[in-house]
């Protein structure tokens, strides 16, 4: 059975047989615009608190408006450097199970780093 | 190896290197760089969140020689990443592929993110200073 059941046209839209096939690149995407202005703010915000002591950066932090903004840039920022990682890995990882053990430890660690920063930034705008 | 001598295709050693070549290394290069500064970020928010003095440890690293070397390599990484992340958005949607936009774009996102990383730094001077 070396003939696939799949149309020509299936397989050149490149959807892949749950239709998925784009979802990495799209989401790299997102996340990249999303990390266009968010990092923009990012360091405008920490260039007004770089200077200030631990009262002033934690004020800062606790803003409605820019907790929001730190819980969306530090999703955005884990999210995208997992799905960068990933594609890093994929081409220079030769070894299957080294490949999938880093692939799984980045998804780890990623989702680790963006659970703490979140944590942390409720914990700021809660108050202590 | 084969039983065959076939020819290879030619890889990174054969080619004049270009400006082109140059960008897209550098982008997976300064994505891994900024990935792994998002340790920073994320002990820096946690130590915000645990009082003065864990605040201040992270403060003091920051402000040592390996901490702005780091901060400074940093921040070149993500101008760099932007403003080429940008390059490649607009690529995305299809702009900027003659041969002469491309390689004017390349050299566009290297050298301001050199412009940017220098606005940075100055900002980062002139307020201590100032202060």
């Amino acid at each position: 059975m070396s003939k696939s059941l799949r149309t020509p046209l299936k397989n050149a839209l490149g959807l892949g047989s749950a239709r998925h096939g784009v979802h990495h690149f799209l989401v790299q995407r997102v996340t990249a615009v999303a990390l266009l202005f968010l990092s923009l703010w990012f360091v405008w915000s920490v260039l007004a608190v770089l200077h200030s002591d631990y009262a002033g950066a934690h004020a800062l932090v606790a803003q409605p408006c820019n907790a929001v903004l730190m819980i969306a840039f530090v999703v955005a920022i884990f999210w995208h450097a997992q799905l960068g990682l990933q594609v890093v890995v994929e081409d220079y990882v030769h070894t299957r199970w080294l490949e999938w053990t880093l692939q799984i430890a980045i998804k780890f660690l990623c989702f680790l780093g963006a659970a703490a920063s979140v944590l942390a930034v409720i914990r700021i705008a809660l108050g202590r | 190896m084969p039983a065959t001598a076939r020819p290879l295709s030619p890889h990174l050693s054969i080619y004049r290197w270009q400006i082109q070549m140059v960008t897209s290394i550098i982008h997976r290069a300064t994505g891994i760089a900024l990935a792994a500064g998002t340790i920073l970020l994320c002990v820096a928010l946690l130590a915000l969140a645990a009082g003065p003095e864990p605040y201040a440890k992270v403060q003091a690293f920051c402000a040592s020689w390996i901490g702005l070397i780091l901060l400074f390599g940093w921040t070149w990484s993500l101008a760099f990443h932007l403003l080429n992340g940008i390059r490649h958005l607009l690529q995305d949607v299809g702009l900027g592929y003659l041969p002469a936009q491309f390689v004017r774009n390349s050299w566009l996102a290297v050298a301001g993110s050199l412009v940017l990383t220098a606005l940075v730094w100055a900002c980062v001077f002139a307020q201590r200073g100032g202060a």
